[in-house]
């Protein structure tokens, strides 16, 4: 059976969502103090200015993908720690709290070679925040290929924080939903197009362009 | 016939309407009350005529009482909210007691009665006394209160404690307090007069007749005539880059009434203008929405070069009409200006003048910067994202309630 006939005997359900933000009422105004609430914060906060971003941004980038990499850099004027935070993969971890760990080692390593603890401007100590998400079933349902594709490609952007972060990091399924819904036996036994569409996340897109690039392999796959 | 909310399918992000219906499915039939001290004037009460029916479009019965109050608790919380922002203000026994008289009076005139029930502001806060059983209650800061005078924050604080969650604008507003406190941006409406769509023509003969030539580059700055907005500073950003790029300087503003301060920063920024005829200096009125907008539109790139500064929300507008920001790198600017993509964020007027000069330089630049502004805008600082933002908040207090 081609790409085009295969149907899912479970569809995939579009569900998108909004995150409602939460001020912590802890902030750091230098690095060391960085570092401490780092490690003391809820995960939600840590996944918070990891992963928000993406949905802050949906169609650009700003100066870094994390609001750690971004403060030391603006506001800390510490470019060193900030291309260094900055590089980091949210996608390359498996739970929040493994990247609360790398992003502590970079920035306590950071500060064991410098010597001192550089502080921000006054005005811009870092807020810690989170967020909680709340879901809407958009009643948008597929079964084929096609299907998926020409929905995802108009969906609500919140559609695709919610199926790529939200489901790996937050509810643990690690491959996000678009790819283990190609992937499953019920879905469209698609193994290599979801090994695909999971890399996609690796690629330092925004949210659009992460829609862009999966749409573009449903089109190459419906083509093949 | 589509109602209100689908006029902003055009202007919202892709969905954002389909998601606030479905959003709206769960609170259906919740009574929302906001409570607030003015119908006209103010940002809060612009707000709210505009959020109102739209939420009731969405199925929320929602209501708006405005409290009313003698001309000594007027002078009280006039007084409240520049102490909470940081002056000193001398308050007196007498004035914290006409403050509570007067919350006691409303809390038996108004209907109360509601499911979840936000108060705006320090005016009203009191009228948590008065709360209904069962009903969540939401104490909404639009003010900087970073900083407060500590009596007046002490005299306060026993009251909002007592609310079941706090709403700030940005988070160092937020104070430490033992209730949840969410942020939630405030926003513009791209409908209304200030942010909808002009023709060229309107902005000819609004321009014309605020004697504003376009014949060369415009720098714009929209603000009260106040020593926090740096209006010197804008001068001084103007006579820098005059000297290797013509250009015009408009500030354009008012002075608030309850502002002495103001008119004296007129004289000032009228004596550093002196007689150059590229610098507009013009007194508007509270109502020149269209004015405003048809300003922003003309503008090449647009100054917030504030020292101090609440939200900021000239910021949004200006990036709704496609205009790349140099804004002072304070308050709600750091979060809207993303450096390099939607403006620069700067701590000196020669700061803005090299950046405005990058920008003249460069008119293909300010016109991508300007669309990165303008998506940037259209997902954070739209109305509907507001809408949506309360619509969470209710959704996530009330399951927190089940």
């Amino acid at each position: 059976m081609n790409h085009q006939n295969r149907r899912a005997s479970s569809p995939f359900r579009f569900v998108s969502c909004m995150e409602l933000r939460e001020v912590l009422g802890r902030r750091a105004t230098d690095e060391q103090r960085l570092l401490e609430l780092i490690e003391e914060v809820p995960g939600d906060s840590i996944y918070y200015h990891t992963h928000s971003y993406y949905l802050r941004h949906p169609f650009t980038r700003g100066l870094f993908p994390n609001d750690f990499a971004t403060w030391v850099t603006l506001y800390v004027q510490d470019r060193l720690l900030g291309e260094c935070l900055g590089v980091v993969d949210p996608f390359e971890f498996e739970d929040v709290n493994r990247l609360r760990g790398e992003i502590v080692s970079i920035i306590g390593d950071h500060l064991s070679r410098i010597g001192s603890s550089p502080r921000c401007i006054p005005t811009e100590p870092f807020e810690f925040v989170r967020s909680h998400i709340i879901e809407s079933e958009l009643g948008l349902e597929v079964r084929t290929l096609l299907e998926f594709r020409n929905a995802l490609a108009q969906v609500e952007v919140g559609a695709i924080y919610n199926h790529v972060c939200e489901a790996r990091m937050r509810k643990g399924r690690l491959p996000g939903d678009f790819a283990c819904w190609l992937a499953a036996d019920e879905g469209l036994s698609m193994p290599e197009l979801a090994a695909q569409v999971v890399k996609v996340g690796r690629l330092g897109l925004s949210l659009e362009g992460i829609r862009e690039h999966i749409v573009r392999l449903c089109d190459q796959a419906l083509a093949s | 016939m589509g109602g209100v909310l689908d006029q902003y399918q055009e202007v919202a992000p892709q969905g954002t309407v389909d998601f606030l219906k479905r959003l709206g499915r769960r609170v259906t039939g919740i009574r929302m009350l906001h409570v607030n001290s003015t119908r006209v004037g103010g940002g809060v009460a612009e707000i709210l005529h505009r959020l109102l029916p739209l939420l009731q479009e969405l199925g929320v019965e929602a209501r708006w009482e405005v409290m009313t109050g003698s001309e000594p608790f007027y002078e009280t919380t006039k007084n409240f909210h520049n102490a909470l922002q940081g002056m000193q203000r001398r308050l007196t026994a007498d004035m914290y007691d006409a403050y509570l008289q007067c919350n006691r009076e409303n809390a038996v005139r108004l209907n109360l009665e509601a499911d979840v029930a936000m108060i705006h502001d320090p005016q009203p806060a009191a009228l948590i006394d008065a709360r209904p059983r069962g009903a969540k209650w939401i104490w909404r800061c639009h003010i900087d209160i970073s900083t407060p005078q500590r009596t007046v924050w002490q005299f306060l604080r026993p009251y909002v404690v007592r609310y079941d969650a706090v709403v700030v604008s940005l988070p160092k507003f937020a104070q430490a307090l033992p209730v949840p406190q969410f942020l939630i941006y405030p926003s513009i409406d791209p409908l209304s007069d200030k942010n909808r769509e002009l023709t060229t023509e309107e902005i000819r003969r609004i321009l014309d007749r605020l004697g504003v030539p376009q014949d060369k580059p415009i720098l714009l700055q929209v603000s009260r005539f106040d020593r926090f907005k740096d209006p010197i500073g804008v001068i001084q950003t103007y006579r820098l880059l005059k000297k290797t790029h013509e250009c015009r300087l408009v500030l354009a503003g008012g002075t608030a009434t309850d502002d002495p301060e103001g008119a004296q920063v007129l004289a000032e920024v009228q004596e550093a203008v002196g007689t150059d005829p590229d610098a507009h200096i013009l007194l508007l009125s509270p109502t020149a929405h269209l004015e405003i907008n048809a300003l922003q539109r003309a503008a090449t790139i647009v100054l917030q070069k504030s020292t101090r500064e609440g939200f900021g929300l000239t910021v949004a507008e200006a990036f709704w009409k496609g205009k790349p920001v140099i804004g002072g790198a304070t308050g709600g600017i750091v979060a809207q200006v993303i450096p390099g993509q939607t403006g620069y964020t700067v701590l000196s007027p020669e700061g803005a003048a090299f950046y405005a000069r990058c920008l003249l330089n460069e008119p293909d630049r300010i016109a991508v910067m300007g669309r990165q502004a303008k998506e940037y805008a259209r997902h954070r600082f739209l109305i509907t994202r507001h809408l949506q933002d309360y619509l969470g908040l209710i959704i996530h207090l009330s399951r927190h309630a089940a």
